[in-house]
């Protein structure tokens, strides 16, 4: 049993596929067949995946002999395209956490989707996004990879667009969409000078090549390959500055922002990077300029954060944070602390997100924590697991968000970046404030009279249930004292450090101290009034922060100013120099045309003229040029 | 003598075919151009005897002199309008035309002297029996292009006479 | 005075010829230019008897040539004379001037 799933692990994107194509082909018109066919898909697809996984991490043998199966998808000259699975620890832990996240939000978008008139087609996006994700995390080299990175991109264009009926769902989708084909186009440019370089896209061949790559380039070359290739992971997972659709894509449904921009698809990025640490962990700067990029968008985002009022909105923000600390940590060189905390991350961040989602459902889509209060006491299930993902995030031990995020902290200390280091603590700060800022403000204190929640389905709860246990015991497997992860998930070596009881310490109480003043501002003071005045007297940093540094507008005012001024340019290149050669060269041909008219005459005579002067000028030049002259003289030329 | 003879009877027949041709040309009224066009066929036809085309030159004069200037006759008259004295003028091209021929002759005239010694003259004997030996060749290696000149000769016969047709003015069609 | 050779032949079928042209291209009636076209037809006939004269005088290969073009001319009076007639019955005018349909 197990063998076979090891050795059809192909199945577990397959199987998805296959419920996209049923629901599309032959059950759209039963809503309720269609999202039995998927999620039994996906059921199948995550036992599969559950068994493989279980294979890999029984076998040490696999920790530095991936399991790969390929089959040529074409060749010609100099390029051959595999197709096929390649199967690791590390993708054995992501196609186990997708499918699951997956299963459970499918499962939970059944009670959320209900009476939805797009229910049939919204499961055929989940299955089709399911199945590009678990493809791409399956991948064997980065053609194949890149192919499923499109898809899910495309997915997510699908399905942030679900309500297509609503304006700024529609621009949402655009936005994302570009936003993420313009850093593909940087992948894809990393991919091809990959293939110009070694001759090959397989990891498995790229693995043992590029500690030699002296061999085939330079430095300077492969720094270019590993900008390149951060450049898809930056617009996928993003990361500064092309962080501005996550925020954005919250118009998909809730169970859509769980799946995709929370737990799984962004993470894709993070997986890309740590696929090809290979690549990246030979040249220094690529690495530096990861972990940089990673610090300040974790920064970045959570001071954005903590102003923000949509609950949907925060948790966008607190993801793009999240994902910065998961690229510090590859920037840093720890695979181990990055996968621990997308693994950790996956789980609380999805219940979190299904949690806003039965708020919102509870309360009519009103998405002001504002306007909101006392939730837990109507909706005890989801409150109390928002509470355990707001633990989790913080990083209060024993639960998941803890151990990974002190995995990172130690791992950032450890490479001697302590700016960084600082960075990331004080975001850890935040990160605690901005969250239970959010709880408090929506799930205690005084009830809102005009608000009428009631407590959701079953079939929303349950998987509430189930990644809140996960949220809390998640981290368990890479504790100091049992650390079975840093044993199966590491580049290079395994991981070992120290643990370093000062910053454990230190990082508890920097999550304490962000919940403690969250909890003086927002619950002790019933009035909120400190909280007010705070903003007011620091009215400009909190505009910027509300307005998020103001980065959309800046790149509105980029494409008002510099796009429409160079179309501008263009248009009036084409409207006079194109145009212009257009309708000159036509101009002239009609005055020509006009003057050859009178040669023209309709009459014979005269073409006759005109027919006879050919002859003559034919002739002339024929006769009195040397080369043929003699052709014309009578008896040839001898 | 008989050279002398025959180089004589070319200057006289040469002056005779340009003159009259010019007259056709120059003739204002039509009639008077026809009747010179068969004194340039008769010139002609000299010349053919001459080469001893006896064959050719009796052609010539049959179809030419006899058949074709007649049928021109007849088209004149049937196409017959207005005063025939003035039936037969220039129209504006003769500013262009003149130098344009004129040109032309002195094209052909340089490149036939500057081939004079060109032409690979032969010393052979003509056949006593010209005519005979045109139609055993006419009916024996040339049959075929004989007999497709008679069929465009029908054809054209047809074709003059549907051309030529009196349209029925009735509504029969 | 020396005796008369091909040269002679060509310049006066030249000389014909250029007279023809001179008349097909100036001359308002159409039966004038089918007239000036005859005399053409003629100047060519010239050359191709005198050169099979001179060249090769034991076969008639120039003179048959003539004959086929005397036929073919024959035919062509006719029918450009049919054509000119019919003209003539609509438009009423044999002048070439008048008849400018020649295009587009």
């Amino acid at each position: 049993m197990i063998e076979f799933a090891m050795h059809h692990a192909w199945l577990v994107p397959l199987l998805p596929a296959v419920a996209f194509v049923i629901i599309v082909f032959l059950t759209r018109p039963w809503p309720r067949l269609s999202s039995a066919v998927s999620i039994a898909f996906m059921l199948a697809s995550f036992v599969t995946a559950a068994l493989a996984a279980y294979g890999v991490f029984t076998d040490p043998h696999f920790k530095h002999h991936p399991l790969i199966y390929t089959v040529r998808w074409f060749g010609m000259q100099g390029l051959n395209i595999d197709v096929g699975i390649y199967l690791d620890p590390s993708s054995a832990m992501m196609i186990f956490m997708v499918s699951l996240v997956a299963l459970l939000v499918q499962i939970y978008s059944t009670g959320y989707m209900k009476g939805d008139p797009g229910y049939s087609v919204f499961f055929s996006y989940l299955s089709l996004f399911a199945a590009s994700m678990l493809g791409m995390v399956l991948s064997s080299n980065l053609l194949q990879m890149f192919v499923f990175w499109e898809l899910v991109g495309l997915c997510s264009y699908l399905l942030i667009g679900f309500y297509s009926f609503k304006i700024s769902a529609r621009e949402a989708a655009k936005k994302a969409f570009i936003t993420t084909r313009v850093a593909d186009f940087g992948l894809l440019l990393g991919i091809l000078a990959v293939q110009i370089i070694f001759g090959t896209l397989n990891f498995d061949e790229l693995t043992q090549m590029a500690p030699n790559f002296e061999n085939y380039t330079t430095a300077g070359m492969m720094t270019l390959i590993a900008v390149l290739l951060f450049i898809g992971p930056v617009g996928k997972s993003g990361q500064f500055p092309l962080h501005v659709w996550l925020p954005d894509a919250m118009e998909g449904p809730t169970p859509v922002s769980a799946l995709i921009h929370a737990a799984t698809m962004v993470v894709a990025g993070v997986y890309l990077v740590g696929r090809n640490m290979f690549l990246f962990a030979e040249v220094e700067s690529a690495l530096y300029l990861v972990a940089v990029t990673g610090a300040f968008t974790a920064f970045f985002a959570a001071t954005i954060a903590v102003t923000q009022r949509e609950i949907k909105r925060i948790l966008a923000y607190s993801t793009v944070s999240q994902l910065g600390y998961m690229m510090l940590a590859l920037g840093v060189g720890s695979l181990t602390a990055s996968f621990f905390h997308l693994w950790t991350h996956a789980f609380f961040k999805a219940l979190m997100f299904l949690a806003a989602g039965s708020v919102l459902h509870a309360l009519h889509h009103k998405a002001d924590v504002w306007e909101m209060g006392g939730l837990i006491k109507k909706m005890p299930i989801t409150g109390w697991t928002f509470v355990i993902g707001g633990l989790a995030i913080a990083g209060i031990p024993p639960f998941a968000g803890f151990w990974s995020k002190d995995e990172i902290l130690l791992a950032a200390y450890q490479s001697g970046h302590y700016f960084l280091f600082l960075l990331a603590s004080i975001t850890a700060f935040l990160t605690a404030f901005y969250m239970w800022r959010m709880i408090f403000l929506a799930f205690f204190g005084e009830e809102k009279p005009e608000n009428h929640p009631h407590e959701s389905p079953a079939n929303m709860t349950v998987p509430l249930v189930v990644l809140a246990v996960l949220a809390a015991v998640g981290g368990l497997i890479g504790t100091p004292s049992t650390p079975l992860w840093q044993q199966w998930i590491y580049y290079g070596h395994p991981h070992h450090i120290e643990p370093n009881v000062i910053i454990m310490l230190s990082s508890i109480a920097l999550a304490a101290a962000g919940i403690g003043l969250a909890y003086l501002l927002y619950v002790r003071d019933k009035e909120k009034t400190n909280a007010k005045d705070l903003a007011r007297r620091f009215q400009p940093v909190y505009k910027l922060l509300y307005n998020k540094y103001y980065i959309d507008e800046m790149y509105q005012w980029f494409t008002r100013v510099v796009v429409d001024g160079s179309a501008r340019i263009t248009y009036l290149f084409d409207i006079y120099v194109v145009d212009g050669i257009v309708n000159g060269s036509a101009a002239i041909t009609k005055g020509l045309g006009s003057v050859m008219r009178y040669f023209q005459t309709g009459k014979v005579q005269t073409y006759a003229l005109v027919f006879y002067m050919a002859v003559l000028v034919i002739t002339v030049v024929l006769a009195f040029t040397d080369a043929s002259s003699s052709v014309l003289v009578m008896g040839g030329a001898e | 003598m008989a050279n002398a003879l025959g180089t004589v009877s070319f200057w006289i027949l040469s002056a005779v075919i340009i003159f009259s041709a010019l007259m056709v040309v120059i003739s204002r009224n039509i009639v008077h151009s026809i009747l010179w066009l068969v004194v340039t066929f008769l010139g002609t036809a000299g010349i053919y005897l001459m080469l001893d085309a006896l064959f050719l030159a009796a052609v010539q004069v049959l179809v030419y002199a006899g058949a074709v200037c007649i049928m021109v006759v007849f088209g004149v008259m049937l196409t017959r309008r207005g005063n025939i004295r003035h039936s037969n003028l220039f129209n504006s091209r003769l500013i262009i035309a003149a130098p344009l021929v004129g040109l032309i002759l002195s094209a052909a005239a340089y490149l036939t002297a500057a081939s004079t010694d060109n032409v690979p003259l032969s010393d052979g004997k003509v056949p006593a029996d010209t005519v005979g030996s045109i139609g055993q060749w006419l009916l024996s290696s040339y049959v075929i292009p004989f007999e497709t000149a008679a069929i465009l000769l029908l054809v054209a016969l047809i074709g003059a006479v549907f051309l030529a047709r009196e349209v029925k003015t009735d509504d029969r069609h | 005075m020396t005796g008369i050779s091909v040269i002679h032949y060509v310049l006066l079928s030249a000389a014909l010829f250029s007279v023809g042209l001179f008349g097909a291209l100036v001359k308002r009636n159409a039966i004038s230019v089918l007239i000036c076209i005859e005399l053409m037809l003629n100047a060519v006939n010239i050359n191709l008897v005198a050169f099979n004269r001179y060249v090769t005088p034991e076969t008639f290969v120039g003179q048959l040539f003539s004959i086929f073009v005397i036929t073919v001319a024959a035919a062509e009076v006719g029918v450009g004379l049919a054509i000119i007639i019919a003209i003539f019955r609509n438009r009423l005018s044999v002048n070439l001037d008048d008849f400018n349909w020649l295009k587009w």
